[in-house]
């Protein structure tokens, strides 16, 4: 047996190894995925026809739209991130996930958790913090579904067989960590001990940008950074810019999010104003490195497979940076302020950058990892353009019609009301541009789901196989029970 | 870069500072926060909103208002006016100097200088502080919003995005409790074109039984948007209390930290 062919078996051994975790980690958060884009969706038409769905107090805009924007995040962005962290490091670090009944239990009470949060959102249990709603009931079980699969990560992380370090090790390993501080932050000092007055709203900001921008933004990247010499075939270039990403990445990016002119100590949102300023810095970097390791964009960026979806993922993100930037400007932040705008940048973020970025890499992992091709090979290009299609319409006609409405309300001659009507036409646009996404994201659904069905099917023609043989000559039924490996090869 | 309890440490530290910043900071500096004065008086403010409003904070909460409205005042700066208070003796010679000097949404110094002028040519002159900006110039508020708004809030709903108006000072721009549960009954009924969706479900349609006095709370509703006869709309607590806690923003007194003479805004 050639070296090769023991570091291929050990390879596949290892992607086998995640295989039951990162399915129940991934169907739930593709069901997640698909309810709360079906969700915004809802919530979206109703600008449209205020009277649709207004009698059912479950259905209310102010309990829909929260609930489809957690749904998004805390169903599907946060297990989906966790379940190719999973593997990104098992893979780093050549080493078979071990004790895998501790993360499918994780990942069972995580969806749990993130069914009795969105059930407490509609009944009229949420918290009132932005992207913070989940009542206790849902926030505990979360909580710790995260720890026990942080701590699994950990331990793959620290036994590694290359000591090294590669620069997803940081990003990843970081992320890793700052989601329980921030987490349990704030749910302690605003949901268990509330603090008093507007301390409230800074540790809700500062929570808020720490997960949407900073905990998705270290996964994410993270996530790239393996992916992308992975996928075209060259290095990444360089470990060092890498490195000094990651540096003025978290020690910028953690100190934005309180917006200029809120109701707090002016310096707060000097302080923001000034990190978010400061975010040029690596977001120039980032630009640099995507050119030096991989080019600028070619056929092979939208042909619809994995790679497609990553670098269109990291070219979300870049430009997402750079909106966040431009909001810090005072002039025209001025303008921006309390509009779609803002709104705008966080879908980039959650569905350009990041949902992206795990539909790369989950297209990629999750028929090694089974050991079964995708049931619809096709219909990852399908999606791929749905996707792509749906984020451009989603998101531009919101950032174009944000500045529209944010000049109207700036002249004080204009009536409020005209403000509001002005953005009709560009959210009608938004509104289809969530209907591609919900269809890209019920292809998503329908591969991942038939592909659980189809290994289930496999698992149970094993068992039956194995119950139905004759007892051989030696006595033992083991002898003729297949072998994962003999499968996956 | 070998180990990894180095980049655990580094990590900690660079994240930990945030943590630091916008946890702790404002913690020590809000968490004790007080009751302050309204400028020029000894009177406390604020005073804690009364009991059923603050169940309708919660209500708030619960129905996700903030989604649409926010609840902060922004204000782009403050200038002054000055404002003829005695014309004194000779009231041509002031009458003189005024028709000289700029007297509204001028600064501080242009200000003190002009009171000075007219204080020479005999005549009387105080000078009033006048935010600005396009939120104070629509309405929505006297002031920008503070801290001190919400010292009693819990939880706090600034929001964060304009799809309604503000509403930090709607308790004193549209103070009719009827109307307030008329709209949220109806919204277009009050508002022509309104994008709220109506809260239907805080409410109860009854029969008025022939013979009955109609119940006192029933809402009086604006000509042409009745609901058909012999039926009436009643709101539940829990629009009563919405209602209460919308009455109860009005973030209108003079601070420290947000200065204005309340004279100056009566004037139309």
């Amino acid at each position: 047996m050639s070296t090769s062919e023991t570091k291929s078996l050990s390879t596949s051994e290892i992607d086998r190894s995640c295989c039951i975790p990162l399915l129940a980690l991934f169907g739930g958060a593709a069901l997640w995925l698909l309810a709360g884009s079906v969700l915004g969706l809802l919530a979206s038409i109703k600008f449209h026809a205020p009277d649709f769905l207004a009698d059912c107090p479950w259905l209310t805009y102010g309990r829909l739209q929260p609930a489809a924007d957690d749904a998004l995040l805390y169903g599907f962005c946060l297990p989906a991130g966790l379940g190719v962290v999973l593997w990104v490091l098992a893979r780093l670090s050549q080493k078979p996930l071990s004790g895998a009944i501790v993360p499918i239990f994780a990942a069972n009470l995580w969806h749990l958790g993130v069914l009795v949060g969105l059930v407490g959102i509609f009944i009229g249990d949420s918290t009132g913090f932005p992207w913070l709603e989940f009542p206790r009931g849902g926030s505990v079980p979360i909580f710790f579904a995260y720890l026990l699969i942080a701590l699994w990560a950990m331990m793959i992380f620290a036994g590694r067989r290359e000591r090294a370090l590669y620069p997803s090790h940081w990003f990843l390993v970081a992320a890793l960590f700052w989601f329980p501080w921030i987490y349990s932050t704030a749910n302690l000092f605003l949901v268990a001990w509330p603090v008093r007055g507007v301390g409230q709203t800074v540790i809700g900001w500062w929570f808020a940008n720490n997960l949407t921008l900073v905990w998705m933004g270290l996964t994410g990247l993270g996530v790239v950074f393996y992916f992308l010499p992975k996928l075209s075939g060259r290095p990444l270039q360089s470990h060092y810019l890498a490195l000094f990403v990651f540096w003025t990445f978290i020690l910028f990016g953690t100190w934005c999010g309180i917006p200029a002119g809120a109701p707090v100590p002016a310096w707060l949102p000097t302080i923001s104003t000034v990190a978010a300023a400061w975010l040029i810095v690596p977001l120039i970097i980032l630009v640099v490195m995507t050119w030096r390791t991989v080019g600028f964009i070619t056929s092979e960026c939208l042909a619809g497979g994995s790679y497609s979806f990553i670098r269109l993922g990291l070219g979300f993100f870049r430009l997402s940076l750079l909106l966040l930037i431009i909001m810090a400007c005072p002039h025209f932040g001025r303008v921006t302020n309390f509009t779609w705008f803002g709104t705008a940048d966080m879908q980039l973020r959650l569905y350009g950058f990041f949902a992206m970025t795990m539909f790369g890499a989950i297209y990629y992992l999750l028929p090694r990892v089974v050991g079964i091709e995708f049931p619809f090979p096709k219909l990852v290009r399908v999606h791929f353009w749905l996707s792509l299609a749906g984020i451009v319409l989603l998101v531009l006609p919101l950032l174009v019609g944000g500045v529209v409405q944010g000049l109207k309300l700036q002249n004080p001659d204009i009536a409020f009301a005209e403000s509001t009507r002005s953005m009709l036409p560009f959210l009608r646009i938004s509104t289809t541009g969530l209907l591609l996404i919900v269809l890209g994201n019920l292809l998503f659904f329908a591969n991942i789901m038939v592909l659980t069905v189809l290994w289930k099917f496999a698992l149970a023609k094993k068992l039956i196989a194995f119950v139905k043989s004759p007892l051989d000559e030696t006595g033992s039924a083991y002898a003729s029970l297949p072998r994962d490996k003999e499968v996956g090869a | 870069m070998k180990n990894g309890l180095l980049v655990f440490l580094a990590s900690l530290i660079a994240l930990g500072g945030s943590w630091c910043g916008f946890v702790l900071a404002p913690v020590m500096q809000l968490g004790g926060q007080k009751q302050t004065t309204v400028l020029n008086t000894s009177d406390l403010y604020p005073l804690g909103r009364p009991g059923m409003a603050n169940q309708g904070l919660q209500v708030y909460r619960a129905n996700g208002c903030a989604a649409c409205h926010t609840e902060q005042v922004q204000q782009s700066g403050v200038a002054c006016d000055v404002v003829l208070t005695g014309a004194g003796k000779n009231p041509a010679a002031v009458t003189n100097v005024i028709s000289t000097l700029k007297l509204n949404r001028i600064d501080k110094d242009a200000a003190d200088a002009a009171v000075d002028q007219i204080n020479a040519a005999g005549g009387k002159a105080e000078i009033h502080i006048v935010p600005l900006g396009p939120d104070i110039a629509r309405g929505w508020g006297l002031r920008r919003s503070v801290a001190e708004d919400f010292l009693y809030d819990d939880p706090v709903q600034p929001g964060s995005v304009r799809i309604g108006p503000d509403l930090a000072g709607v308790g004193t721009r549209l103070p009719d409790a009827n109307w307030q549960l008329v709209h949220l009954y109806a919204p277009r009924s009050e508002v022509k074109d309104s994008a709220m969706p109506p809260f239907r479900y805080l409410f109860r349609v009854k029969k008025i039984k022939i013979g009955a006095q109609p119940s006192p709370d029933a809402l009086i509703f604006p000509k042409g948007s009745e609901p058909p006869t012999g039926n009436e709309v009643v709101p539940t607590e829990e629009a009563q209390e919405l209602a209460a806690y919308l009455l109860s923003l009005h973030a209108d007194v003079p601070l420290y930290d947000a200065p204005f003479t309340q004279a100056a805004v009566s004037k139309p």
